[in-house]
This record gives C-alpha cells, sequence and structure tokens, in this order.
C-alpha cells in the first residue's frame, strides 16, 4: 500500500467529523457509508474500538447523514471495510493521541506512562480519574486526520477478527429498525403511480372515478408524475392498487434518444496468434435482465419543514443523492439535507433513491407536511433500475500442448452504472417523469481504477498468451439498468471459466488441473486447490449421468477477494444446486461470522439468477410483475454450504460481499453442462432454457 | 361504517374502531404503532407480514381486521412473552440469523406456530413451513441453524 492517505480521508480530513464523545460512556463514530443488511456498521465499531482501545459495546454508529457524516460517495463495490475501515482506524488512533496527549498536560504527565482502556485514562497502569468525555471538550476536533500517529499492529487487534453480534439485528426483528418504520407527527402517505413504461406519457386521470370509489384521496399530478396522498395509508394504497382503472397513458413518439457511448473499447489490445491453434471455441454466452428483488419495497420519507427540506432514504449514497434533489427540485444545496436510515436488504442501485426523489417531490408541494411514500411489490420488482442484459463471446485456441493458445473475450452489456449524478445526470426516475428531456446524454462504462461496470472481471486471471479484451456498451433499449451486485463481473466470470472448461474438454484435461496449468497468481491456486479439497473433485460422476461437480474461481475485480466454487449439481427436469463448496481469501477477517455471511448469502443470491431469475421484458418494456413470475431461490431449493477462508491476519482486508457471484454461477454452470454432457451457455439456467437446449443438441 | 370489533393482541385486549376491510397488517403498523410485522408485497407471496392467530401463522397484509373479532393475536412485538418465543428469539441471536432481517419477524411467526404445534419437527418440516417465505440475502442457512437451535432446546435435546 502507498503512504497516501484514504480517499475518504483527503475529502473529509477533519477528525471531528469522524467521532464524537458527546453522549457519557459512548463513543459516536460518523462513517460515510451505510448499512445495507451486510453488517457493515458491526465492523466499522470493531474496527474502531480496536485502535480507541475499547469494548465493541462502547461504540455507536451515527446515523449517516448529509448535516454531519464524513462524505464517502457511495457504499458500493465491496470498499466499504477497505476504505472506511482503514479511514476509521487510522482516525481513531489519531483521536487517542490527541485525549492522550490533553491528559498528559492535565495531569503533568510524561507520555509513555499514559495507556487508555474503555475510555479511561490510565498512569502507570491506574486509574487517573480521566476519562475520553471529560477530556474531549479540551481537544481540537478541526485537526485535520494526518496518518502520523501509528495504528495498532495486527497482533494487538481484540474486537477484529471476532465474531461479534450484528449492533443493529435487535430491532430488526423486534420492530422499529427500519425506515419503514419510522414516523412523524402528522406524517401523510403517499404512493406514485408510475410510468408503465419508460417517458410514457399520462394522457389522463380520471379524478371523478377515482373521487367516488376512493373518497378524501389527494391527486398529486406535475407533467407524467403522478401521486396520490392521504393520512390514511391503507385508503391510500388501496387507490394506488387500482390505478389502471383511472390513469391512461400513452407513448409519446420522440421522447426516447439512446444516450451516446464509446464505441468499442479495448481493454486489452492483445496480439492476434502467428499460427493456427490445434483446436478452438468461438461461443457466446448471456445473461438476461436481473431484478433486485428486496424483500422490503422502497421507501422514504420528506418533510419541508422552514424552508429546509429533510429526505429520510435507504440510498446507498446519500450526498450524490442530495446533489440530484436539489438539482432536480431547484434547491439550493444547502436548503437539501438527506438522513440514511436502514432499509432492507440492498444489493446495488435499486429504487431507494428513486422513492426519496418521490417524497422530496411531494413534500415541496405540502410544506410543512412530512410525507412518507412506499413503492407497491410490482413496482420495487419491475421500476427500479434492473441488472443488466449482457453477452460475452469467447474465441480461443488451445496448442498441441494443450495449453491456450489465443484469447478474445468480446462483452457487449448494457449500462452498468447509471446512479444518481452518475455522468453529471440526474438518474432519477421521477425526474423524468417531471421533465421528460432529463435523460443521460452519455453513458460510460465505469473507470477501471472503479472496478469497470460492464468490463468488471473481462480479463481473465490466467496467463494466456497476448489475451484481447473489448467492451461495447449497448444503449440502444429504453430500459434502465444499472449496478447490481459484482455489475458485469457475474457473466464475465460465468462466460470465462465457462470457455475453461470447454477447452479443458478440448485439450482432454481435467479442468482444475486445466486452470492450474495456466495460474501463476498464488492465491487463486490457494483457493482452487482448496475449494477441490473440500469436495473431493473431481468426484465420482461421469458426465452426462445426471449428477456432476464444476469448478469455477476467480478474483473480484481482479484486484480484491479471491473465492473458488465448487458446486454439486442434479439433473432431472430442472436442474437442482445439491452442494456449493467455497473457498475464500479476503485477507484479514474482520468479523468471520460477518464474512461467512457476505460470502454464502452472495452465494445463494448468485445461484438464485443463476438457475431461476429472468425479467421476462417486451421490447424495450417491462411488464409489472410480481413474485410469481419472479421466483427465486427457495428454503427448499438451498444447497448445503461448506465454506473455508485462506486466513492471513497480515494481509489488507478485502471486501466478500461479492467475490462469490461470477464463481458460483460458472461452476453451477459447469457442473450442469457436465451432468447433461452439453454446454450451457445462456442464464438463466431455467426448465425453459433447459429444453431449448436439448432441442438443439 | 363498520362498528369496532375487539381482540386479544400479544396477552391484552386491543379495540379498533371502524374496522371495516383495513388488512390486519395496517391497522397494527398505523393504528397500533407494532412495526415488526413488515409490507413486502401485499399478495401472500413473501411472508413478510406474518403473524399468529390463533396459534395459527397468517399473512396480516390481506387479512381484514374485522374478521379478527375475539381472535388471539400475536405479533412478533410478544414473542418474548412465551418459552417457545423466548427460545427462538435467544436462537436467531445466537445463530445471528439472517442478514438484513426484513424477512425475520416473519419467519419467526412461522417457526413459532409449527414449535408450538410440534416441539421437534423434522427438517423437511421446518423447510416446508419456510418455503411459504422469501429470503433475498441467502441467509436461508443461519435461519435453518436458529429454528434447529431452539427447536433442540425446547425438546429437551442436545
Amino acid at each position: 500500500m502507498d503512504n497516501a492517505l484514504p480517499k475518504s480521508l483527503q475529502d473529509n480530513p477533519e477528525l471531528g467529523r469522524w467521532v464524537s464523545f458527546d453522549e457519557p460512556g459512548i463513543v459516536g463514530i460518523r462513517s460515510g457509508k451505510v448499512e445495507l443488511g451486510q453488517g457493515i456498521l458491526t465492523a466499522l465499531a470493531q474496527i474502531a474500538a480496536d485502535e480507541l482501545l475499547l469494548d465493541p459495546g462502547l461504540v455507536a454508529l451515527v446515523p449517516c447523514d448529509t448535516d454531519r457524516s464524513p462524505d464517502e460517495g457511495i457504499t458500493a463495490g465491496s470498499q466499504s471495510v477497505e476504505v472506511s475501515g482503514a479511514s476509521i482506524r487510522i482516525a481513531m488512533a489519531q483521536a487517542r493521541a490527541a485525549l492522550i496527549d490533553v491528559a498528559a498536560a492535565r495531569l503533568g504527565a510524561d507520555h509513555a506512562g499514559l495507556s487508555c482502556r474503555d475510555g479511561g485514562i490510565l498512569l502507570d497502569g491506574a486509574p487517573t480519574g480521566l476519562d475520553f468525555w471529560f477530556l474531549a471538550p479540551e481537544v481540537d476536533w478541526r485537526q485535520h486526520v494526518s496518518g502520523d500517529v501509528p495504528v495498532q499492529p495486527v497482533g494487538a487487534y481484540r474486537a477484529v477478527g471476532e465474531s461479534h453480534p450484528r449492533i443493529d439485528m435487535a430491532p430488526k426483528r423486534g420492530g422499529g429498525g427500519f425506515i419503514h418504520d419510522l414516523s412523524l407527527p402528522g406524517l401523510l402517505h403517499a404512493r406514485v403511480v408510475r410510468q408503465p413504461f419508460r417517458l410514457a406519457r399520462l394522457a389522463n386521470v380520471d379524478d371523478a372515478w377515482l373521487q367516488r370509489r376512493h373518497p378524501g384521496i389527494m391527486v398529486l399530478r406535475k407533467n407524467d408524475f403522478l401521486a396520490l396522498v392521504g393520512p390514511d395509508e391503507y385508503g391510500v394504497h388501496a387507490a394506488h392498487a387500482e390505478a389502471d382503472k383511472f390513469t391512461a397513458w400513452e407513448e409519446a413518439p420522440g421522447r426516447w434518444r439512446p444516450a451516446e457511448t464509446a464505441g468499442e473499447t479495448v481493454i486489452r489490445p492483445g496480439t492476434v496468434p502467428s499460427s493456427p491453434g490445434a483446436a478452438g471455441i468461438d461461443v457466446r454466452y448471456s445473461r438476461a435482465h436481473v431484478a433486485h428483488a428486496s424483500i422490503g419495497p422502497s421507501c422514504a420519507l420528506a418533510w419541508l419543514d422552514a424552508g429546509r427540506l429533510t429526505v429520510w432514504s435507504h440510498s446507498q449514497g446519500i450526498f450524490p443523492l442530495r446533489a440530484q434533489i436539489a438539482g432536480c427540485l431547484g434547491l439550493e444545496l444547502s436548503a437539501v439535507r438527506v438522513i440514511h436510515a436502514h432499509g432492507s436488504g440492498c444489493y446495488g442501485h435499486n429504487g431507494a433513491d428513486d422513492a426519496a426523489l418521490d417524497a422530496a417531490i411531494v413534500a415541496l408541494e405540502l410544506p410543512g407536511q412530512p410525507v412518507r411514500v412506499l413503492w407497491s411489490r410490482e413496482d420495487e420488482l419491475s421500476r427500479g433500475p434492473l441488472g443488466a442484459a449482457m453477452s460475452a463471446g469467447v474465441v480461443a485456441e488451445i496448442d498441441a500442448a494443450g495449453r491456450v493458445a489465443s484469447w478474445r473475450l468480446s462483452v457487449v452489456s448494457e449500462p452498468h452504472a447509471q446512479r444518481p449524478g452518475f455522468g453529471g445526470h440526474v438518474n432519477l426516475s421521477s425526474a423524468e417523469a417531471l421533465d421528460s428531456a432529463r435523460l443521460p446524454g452519455k453513458v460510460e462504462d465505469l473507470p477501471a481504477a472503479a472496478g469497470g461496470g460492464a468490463a468488471r472481471n473481462a480479463v481473465a486471471i490466467y496467463d494466456f498468451p497476448g489475451q484481447q479484451v473489448t467492451v461495447r456498451l449497448d444503449t440502444r433499449s429504453r430500459i434502465r439498468t444499472s449496478s447490481l451486485r459484482s455489475l458485469g463481473a457475474h457473466l464475465n466470470v460465468f462466460a470465462i471459466e465457462s470457455a475453461m472448461d470447454e477447452l479443458a474438454d478440448l485439450a482432454g484435461a481435467d479442468p482444475l488441473d486445466f486452470r492450474l496449468r495456466h495460474l501463476s497468481d498464488e492465491r487463486c491456486r490457494a483457493v482452487l486447490e482448496g475449494a477441490a479439497e473440500m469436495s473431493g473433485w473431481p468426484g465420482s460422476h461421469r458426465a452426462g449421468e445426471g449428477r456432476a461437480l464444476g469448478i469455477a474461481a476467480a478474483r473480484y475485480k481482479n484486484k480484491g477477494a479471491w473465492l473458488a466454487a465448487v458446486a454439486e449439481v442434479s439433473v432431472d427436469e430442472e436442474i437442482r444446486l445439491e452442494r456449493l463448496w467455497l473457498c475464500a481469501d479476503v485477507g484479514l477477517v474482520v468479523n468471520p461470522q460477518g464474512a461467512r455471511s457476505q460470502i454464502e448469502g452472495g452465494a445463494i443470491q448468485a445461484a438464485s439468477w443463476t438457475l431461476k431469475e429472468e425479467v421476462k421484458v417486451e421490447g424495450d418494456r417491462v411488464p409489472a410483475f410480481d413474485w410469481s413470475a419472479y421466483p427465486i431461490l427457495t428454503f427448499s431449493e438451498i444447497p448445503e454450504i461448506e465454506t473455508r477462508f485462506i486466513v492471513d491476519p497480515a494481509r489488507a482486508p478485502l471486501g466478500a460481499g461479492e467475490a462469490a457471484q461470477g464463481p458460483v454461477a460458472a461452476a453451477i454452470g459447469n457442473a450442469a453442462s457436465r451432468a447433461l454432457g452439453l454446454t450451457l451457455r445462456d442464464l438463466p439456467l431455467t426448465r425453459e432454457r433447459l429444453v431449448e437446449v436439448l432441442m438443439g443438441a | 361504517m363498520s362498528s369496532s370489533i375487539s381482540f386479544q393482541l400479544n396477552g391484552s385486549m386491543v379495540r379498533v374502531d371502524e374496522a371495516g376491510d383495513e388488512p390486519l397488517l395496517f391497522v397494527l403498523r398505523n393504528r397500533l404503532d407494532l412495526k415488526a410485522a413488515h409490507f413486502g408485497c401485499g399478495l401472500e407471496q413473501c411472508g413478510a407480514c406474518v403473524v399468529s392467530i390463533d396459534g395459527q401463522a397468517r399473512y396480516s397484509c390481506t387479512l381484514p381486521v374485522s374478521a379478527l373479532a375475539g381472535a388471539d393475536v400475536t405479533t412478533p412485538e410478544g414473542l418474548g412473552g412465551d418459552p417457545v418465543g423466548m427460545a427462538l428469539l435467544e436462537a436467531f441471536e445466537a445463530e445471528q440469523a439472517g442478514q438484513c432481517g426484513y424477512c425475520i419477524s416473519g419467519i419467526l411467526m412461522r417457526v413459532h406456530a409449527l414449535l408450538k404445534a410440534q416441539c421437534r419437527p423434522s427438517r423437511e418440516a421446518v423447510v416446508a413451513a419456510l418455503d411459504k417465505h422469501l429470503c433475498r440475502c441467502g441467509a436461508h442457512g443461519s435461519i435453518l441453524r436458529a429454528v434447529e437451535r431452539a427447536a433442540a432446546r425446547l425438546g429437551g435435546g442436545a
């Protein structure tokens, strides 16, 4: 690691932005990263506790708030432990030193004799009667974090490395833990009647019908934005459920214009082999649109009080959201405050930000009255941004010795990165309803420094000579796509690791041996060998007999965590995932139970995408649908999972939440192909896809 | 409009006026300030809203409160009031079951009804009961471990 401070500290240098001692006995830590159900607050509390030499029970994470918290951008890309954790560690080391400094001055004591434990100041090991909370007012919290105070050595960690229980779960089980549970005096409930397809024009609202059927519902219309508002939530909910009976929408020709985008982008120029190989493949892999499908629909509250708009949101990025809400509604940035409140599980850019703008629009029309917006189930599944549909072609050859002689991977993908503010665009659904011209003018993939979007993991980890990789964004469709857990890595790793199995077959090699012969990355070799050992690779099943193991590995973003997966599947009328063995290297594990939960949860979600999930689009429209049309993996379909971590505490911690997505997909695909004696290249691997492949075989 | 009705809620009688066709979930959350049962779909598809009515796990998102006159309703807030509920809460904490937590309260109520009916259900029976619940975070493994832990404790087993 270089000596530069983490970006979060460069952007938010003031020490007092990160910590406060306002409440006696409690250390308030402020992170700009937010809880998405991934347990990040607990991990950050553990890190802070170790630097302040405290019990983690004394640490409270202050809700992320644009008025008070450090701006750390977006909680995404498995960066929270790496970036926010590192920032908190450095800042807390300095906070501890600053508190010791004022204690030394007060006691007239030498620094060498001073230490602290659980907030109490000790002199030569004995209590001094001074503590952090007494001393805090004497510290200049405007001082900048320098990075000059040494952090604790790894060997001194007490909380880090332990499975500390989640600090946010009790109210989530027992009531009151979610944004959905917030209430304010005089709260009004609102439901937004969303455009049934992008840029649809609201042709008619039959207000008379609505008032006859649902008396007292307030209708708020601004261009193509339509909200139903009232004090009684069920009344508003019931009226919204019948929206198609009192609204008419129409196509507005000329509104849609595809965003500009770069043509084919060369990620790796590679070289064209001078002589033809012994054998090769020229194939294409694909995945359909995937829905975020949070169990709790998007929700937001907003309140225009004394000229200032406060918005509560479960957004992944409250600072960029604030900027877009302000810009979209013509407000000064300082006139908008966004406070994070916990939502249901979040796996990327879902409807959370859209709901926040919805609530803000309504609140602006009703000064002084707090407003709560909740999305319907159908809207949550179908009207938020979707995970991009994409394909990846592989043209590769092996030589006579059974080694890859050439490799070209070409990705074609819808955009994976259309978050609020990206590319200078609003990227909020109701912004387009207010003004149909608010479309992105230009869309780019995420830069390589951010791990790429469509390009994420498009470069294979293997030592291929002259590896060629290109990516092309396809912006023609009106379907709104953006970041969903692992972005392009899900399909790219599926493509690379499926192609590796196809090439291994051509080479007459075992898939594990074939991978290892092209692999110099030691940590990738270790996870592959670990997963193979755990699973008894290659197993005793023979190809085409209806049951088989499949193996795959990747390093997330080519710079994050390593993970290898072995899947055991059985196939009769459909593909069933029986078992999964996962071997991961995430460097230092901050919270073993949390890391396991992230890896295994990611694996199950990846299995669900891979086996079952496809948004059935009609051209460039997404019909509204509910769970009956979008099944996800259920309890009876969950495989047995065994997970092993290769742990080296001396190595920097790496995010765990997305590492499993690609390898699990590919391991399942490889196992299914082997069990069937066929090659499956298009996701999801549903029964209907299976029939298509069998008919074509 | 409809008249008022009374029912037992977490051990106490409550009265709801103008009950009408408003589903129990909305009444719990907005009139009685009990927020642990969640709105997930309003379609009896996901299970986030499940509560216990006369010992049966029921979807509260569609059930009109007017049908509950005289019923015995337990919500997740009332789980601490009996040994099965206590054992479940402790087991879910011990196993750190769930990830985001949104589905957990409904799952707790489903398993509560199951364990009240049979103290050592088979794994198949647990899975069959939980198949009526969706979890998007992939926390199924920890949830099943927690249910097994609670059942073992209640059944006097390991």
